[in-house]
């Protein structure tokens, strides 16, 4: 049997069908997630592009859980190895999140609290998930988990961990603080990390360390992850698959190679088109005009409508995902003309 | 060749750190962080010059310091034949009007409680001698020129988007008509569409305005499109400056390979090899003897540690000079 057969086999360790997000504002409701569907598979990267306002990270906010009112899920599911999340109680969710589904936040100066010691903020993970150490004696348990926190501060390259467990938060560099949060979410080895802009606030050399520390951990403990970035070139070098989001919705998705090498939605091809290529300098850089548009009452409509070159009065009516033989998906009519 | 628009010799901005009662008590030395040590370059009239290097390689203090928005510890900077370190402070005011700068963050850089119109019309207050009415037409034009309407010219800052802000920032550089402007980062805060379209609008504006950019990033694609000349920055000190083909097609200093390399690119599975450089930058409290880059260099030899190179031009290419002892340079 070759591995392709067996990857079909596999279902999706991480599924969601459906799912709506919307927030109500005294202006109206702003559906910041419609309607979005995507699987990850067991041991795959799979990469979320889009701008602000996408929705790209109150998507996978959904998914943990983490919708406050005025936000709420209005329709959707989200299956986690079969089980769907939305349906379990918040005890079940908590021993779920941070265990086996673990988040990276995009800024790790705020994410970490500054007035406990990384020492305090890896133990308190450890210690709520891990129940073969939680059942140790109260001492046991102590240096177990302290032998866990400085093994995880190790795996992500923290150089000296053990006599830097008892630091703060600022005392690290920024590419340092990104790696402890890292650490902290791989703490429990979960099954799934998500990563919400890795390496933005970082400079090209650290990103460079912290992604290429990403991918031998996704190899070394054969973890699943979803990257979102608005990065397309980190996109291309880590990921497997590419959904691009755009105003709520996903517009494109299939196989890194494919959306990046040949893409179809105006969008994608305009994003592509926008960004600076240091390979190629001669290529013109040009941007999409206008910008996001309010997603607060927003008709059913094409939502790239105001920024396309190739819109026409077809493109007001809601636009459907159409799904091709390969896989790959995307949200427009006018593709032949392309 | 004609002279350069700005000479820039020798700057030096150390900042002291204060110290502690029991420090002063014990007599132990101030701590000296070294922003910028010893730059010195040139930039002629209707160029683009591009500084590169991660942050706290002392980018923007430098071209803060040119500007005297920090005053240099040494060192000085000469602008159209004018030794603006010399200035007494009316008379570097008044050239303010022609040195202008474009902020990173166009949250922080523009005043919540005036208008677009009152923000871009204030250097022309300070500046400009002609009449209201012609102040006010001038500033209608360029708020239009950079893509607002008519409609927007009396809102407030907090009522715009992060990419149209910084369409105010450029607005408000450009009103006093100023030969120079430093950007320091100002695309950084911005997405990829939005940059794109502050990137031609700069590009546009140079022609229309005929200026001479600084143009300070660490993104090195947005850099490498808009630049004539790009100078890499390590630890305040400048170790490759040269044309921007040359530098981005033909690095010659490892720090600057390792930065190119970095760089994710667009086309996936091309086979390249890339450097990785450990660790983080040294502090520049306390920077490393002799070359500074070489405690993370990958081809660092032993005299690296001991020597300072010096930044002089390829004996192959006399545009293009690296400071480090593995280059063929003239000494």
């Amino acid at each position: 049997m070759n591995t392709m057969s067996i990857a079909k086999k596999q279902t999706p360790i991480l599924s969601i069908r459906s799912l709506s997000t919307q927030f109500s504002t005294p202006a109206g409701v702003l559906k910041a997630v419609q309607d979005v569907s995507l699987d990850v598979m067991p041991g795959e990267c799979v990469g979320i592009v889009g701008e602000s306002g996408s929705g790209k990270s109150v998507c996978f906010a959904s998914v943990m859980g983490l919708i406050k009112p005025p936000g709420e899920i209005a329709a959707g599911e989200v299956l986690f190895d079969g089980i769907d999340l939305r349906k379990l109680s918040p005890e079940a969710m908590r021993r779920i999140r941070g265990k086996h589904i673990a988040m990276t936040m995009q800024d790790a100066l705020t994410a970490l609290n500054p007035a406990m010691t990384i020492q305090q903020q890896l133990l308190e993970v450890i210690l709520a998930h891990d129940e073969d150490i939680a059942r140790q004696s109260y001492w046991d348990h102590k240096r177990l988990a302290q032998a866990r926190a400085i093994e995880v501060l190790a795996l992500v390259g923290i150089p000296s961990a053990q006599t830097r467990l008892k630091d703060y938060p600022h005392q690290f560099s920024g590419g340092m603080r990104q790696r402890i949060m890292i650490a902290i979410a791989l703490a429990c080895k979960p099954h799934l990390l998500i990563a919400d802009e890795p390496t933005t606030a970082l400079d090209v050399t650290i990103q460079a360390q912290v992604l290429k520390l990403i991918a031998s951990l996704r190899r070394k403990l054969g973890m699943s992850m979803v990257l979102i970035t608005h990065d397309l070139g980190v996109v291309a070098e880590q990921c497997d698959r590419v959904v691009v989001m755009y105003a709520g919705q996903v517009v494109e998705s299939g196989l890194t190679a494919q959306v990046i090498g040949a893409p179809k939605h105006p969008y994608t091809r305009g994003l592509l088109r926008a960004t600076p290529r240091v390979e190629d300098l001669s290529a013109p850089v040009r941007p999409i005009p206008g910008t996001v548009p309010n997603l607060i009452n927003f008709p059913a409509q094409c939502h790239f409508y105001s920024r396309c070159t190739v819109r026409s009065d077809a493109c007001l009516e809601a636009i459907a995902l159409t799904r091709n033989a390969d896989g790959s998906e995307v949200r427009c009519i006018h593709i032949e003309e392309n | 060749m004609n002279a350069p628009l700005l000479r820039v010799e020798g700057l030096v901005k150390h900042f002291e750190r204060p110290r502690s009662l029991a420090q002063r008590l014990t007599g132990e030395k101030r701590s000296v962080v070294h922003a910028v040590n010893g730059v010195t370059l040139e930039i002629q009239r209707g160029e683009t010059l591009g500084l590169i290097g991660e942050s706290g390689c002392g980018k923007s203090t430098l071209g803060r310091s040119i500007l005297r928005l920090i005053e240099p510890s040494s060192g000085h900077a000469v602008f159209d034949g004018q030794n603006l370190s010399a200035m007494g402070a009316s008379q570097m005011m008044r050239m303010r009007a022609r040195l202008q700068i474009i902020f990173q963050d166009p949250y922080a850089s523009l005043n919540p409680r005036k208008s677009i119109r009152e923000i871009v019309s204030l250097p022309l207050h300070l500046h400009g001698s002609g009449s209201a009415e012609d102040n006010n037409a001038q500033v209608e034009q360029l708020l239009e020129r950079v893509g607002f309407r008519p409609d927007q010219f009396d809102r407030y800052p907090h009522q715009f988007s992060g990419g149209q802000r910084q369409r105010i920032g450029i607005a408000r550089a450009l009103v006093s008509r100023p030969a120079l402007v430093v950007c320091d980062e100002p695309v950084s805060a911005l997405d990829v569409s939005i940059k794109a379209q502050i990137l031609e609008l700069l590009g546009e504006l140079k022609v229309e305005f005929n200026l001479t950019y600084i143009f300070i990033s660490h993104d090195i694609a947005a850099v490498g499109h808009l630049a004539d000349r790009i100078a890499v920055m390590y630890l305040g000190e400048i170790v490759e400056i040269g044309n921007t083909m040359d530098i981005m097609t033909n690095p010659q200093h490892p720090y600057t390979q390792a930065l190119l390399s970095a760089v994710p690119r667009l086309v996936p599975n091309t086979a390249r090899t890339r450097t990785v450089l450990s660790g983080d930058l040294p502090s520049p409290l306390n920077p490393p003897s002799g070359c500074k880059f070489h405690t993370r260099c990958p081809v660092a030899m032993p005299e690296c540690a001991v020597l300072s190179p010096r930044l002089n031009p390829l004996k192959l290419a006399a545009a293009h000079s690296v400071a480090c002892l593995r280059s063929d340079t003239h000494a």
